[in-house]
């Protein structure tokens, strides 16, 4: 019950705040409470080549870039230091299969941290 | 080893790259006179992945006829059209023919091509198949499942030092660095001092990085105002465009630019080659590699 609830209240609050596009592996937090599900590209690591001189967006020229916006907002705004040091980290790929599903729950159950058995990164390493 | 690599990894010898034309018809005939006309200037050469979002030759078979004519290819990857798993086939299927550069880019959007109406793909990004690349070389997929022997790759990628957020690109420079990155080439740049910038922040943070800035030869102070006007994250100012175009012999005016430019960006830090790209067409490849102290590689 509370799985299929859920996702509708989530949604409801974070979709006109930050647009949320429900992926189910909210990362809002260590992106300066930036949805980068909202870029048309879905870049999850920072922003494309193709940023405009005037920071608008390549293929949307009338946004701001999701990524200029993100890092603005994390150097400005008053954040927990962990959250801005997660800015840097490498988010792994989305998982299609959790798309709709609430975030709340995944991260409670930790399936949002379920990566790829072959993934892992140089930065967990150190 | 590749010779890109062994330049780049152990000797002091700058390098030069290019983009090898996009092929459109013409067959091995148009491919061996392309790779006579590139091999005496240049160490290794871009085998691009649908360039600007426009469909043409694929990277991989266009990286393997350039090997087969005695070129030696950067393949390009680029995340608008495929998937992670036609990601690292094409990866796999690179190594099979012996293809060691590789070049991971996440690509102009669909919008900026002239099959505007197509799916995105984005899958990954950049990023996430740099790193990706980087765990096939560990023996394994994505998935986790093994391959044997693993490939070898030499890892590069793209950035942007003249697009905001400036300082963030540093980072991005970095971060692609630790995904595994060895080189990175950059974008057309008509900004020095953004590009100086650049260099210099990332020299400090990523000494390892090998950073290859890119020179366009162009005839006139037209092809300045189109990428300006057309070319996502290509911005060139109005000063450097009026200058060529008060120029009374524009071609010259216009070379000169392309010098200067490529003069300075071999003086930065981290800087360790150049990527020329070629609009004119002419014989000025030749004299601009002269200039640049070049001796045509036999
Ligand atoms: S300009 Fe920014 S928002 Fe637009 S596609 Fe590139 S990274 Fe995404």
């Amino acid at each position: 019950m509370l799985k299929k609830l859920l996702p509708f209240v989530e949604h409801a609050i974070k979709k006109p705040v930050w647009d949320c596009r429900m992926c189910g592996q909210c990362v809002l937090h260590s992106t300066g409470m930036t949805c980068p599900m909202t870029c048309p590209k879905t870049l999850r690591n920072g922003p494309c080549g193709g940023v405009r001189e005037n920071g608008n967006c390549e293929v949307k020229p009338e946004m701001q870039c999701v990524w200029l916006k993100a890092y603005d907002r994390k150097v400005a705004l008053p954040m927990p230091t962990v959250w801005k040091e997660h800015f840097n980290e490498l988010r792994p790929p989305v998982d299609m299969r959790l798309q709709g599903t609430s975030s709340w729950i995944n991260l409670i159950t930790k399936r949002d941290q379920q990566t790829p058995a072959g993934w892992s990164t140089q930065d967990e390493a150190h | 080893m590749s010779i890109l690599r062994e330049k780049l990894e152990n000797s002091n010898d700058t390098v030069f790259t290019a983009e090898f034309p996009s092929i459109d018809g013409g067959g091995m005939a148009s491919v061996a006179r392309d790779a006579a006309r590139l091999a005496p200037w240049f160490d290794a050469v871009n085998a691009t992945d649908n360039p600007a979002a426009h469909a043409h030759t694929s990277n991989t078979t266009t990286a393997i006829a350039m090997k087969m004519h005695g070129l030696e290819p950067i393949m390009q990857v680029v995340c608008r059209d495929k998937n992670r798993l036609a990601i690292q086939s094409d990866l796999m299927g690179g190594a099979l023919h012996g293809i060691e550069n590789v070049s991971l880019l996440t690509g102009d959007d669909v919008t900026a091509g002239d099959e505007p109406e197509a799916r995105r793909v984005f899958d990954i990004d950049s990023i996430q198949a740099i790193n990706i690349t980087r765990i096939m070389m560990g023996g394994k997929y994505l998935s986790g499942r093994k391959i044997n022997p693993a490939p070898n790759f030499y890892i590069g990628a793209v950035e942007n030092a003249a697009a905001p957020p400036f300082d963030y690109r540093i980072e991005r420079a970095l971060k692609k660095h630790r995904a595994g990155a060895s080189f990175l080439q950059l974008q057309i740049c008509y900004h020095p001092d953004r590009l100086e910038a650049f260099c210099k922040g990332v020299a400090k943070i990523a000494p390892n990085l090998k950073l290859i800035p890119t020179v366009v030869l162009v005839k006139s102070a037209r092809p300045l105002s189109f990428m300006n006007d057309k070319v996502a994250g290509i911005d060139v100012p109005n000063q450097t465009v009026a200058r060529v175009a008060a120029a009374a012999d524009q071609a010259k005016e216009a070379y000169d630019l392309t010098l200067e430019l490529a003069r300075h960006a071999l003086t930065l830090p981290g800087v360790r080659g150049l990527h020329v790209t070629d609009f004119r067409h002419d014989d000025s490849l030749n004299s601009f590699m002269h200039d640049l102290g070049q001796k045509p590689r036999n």
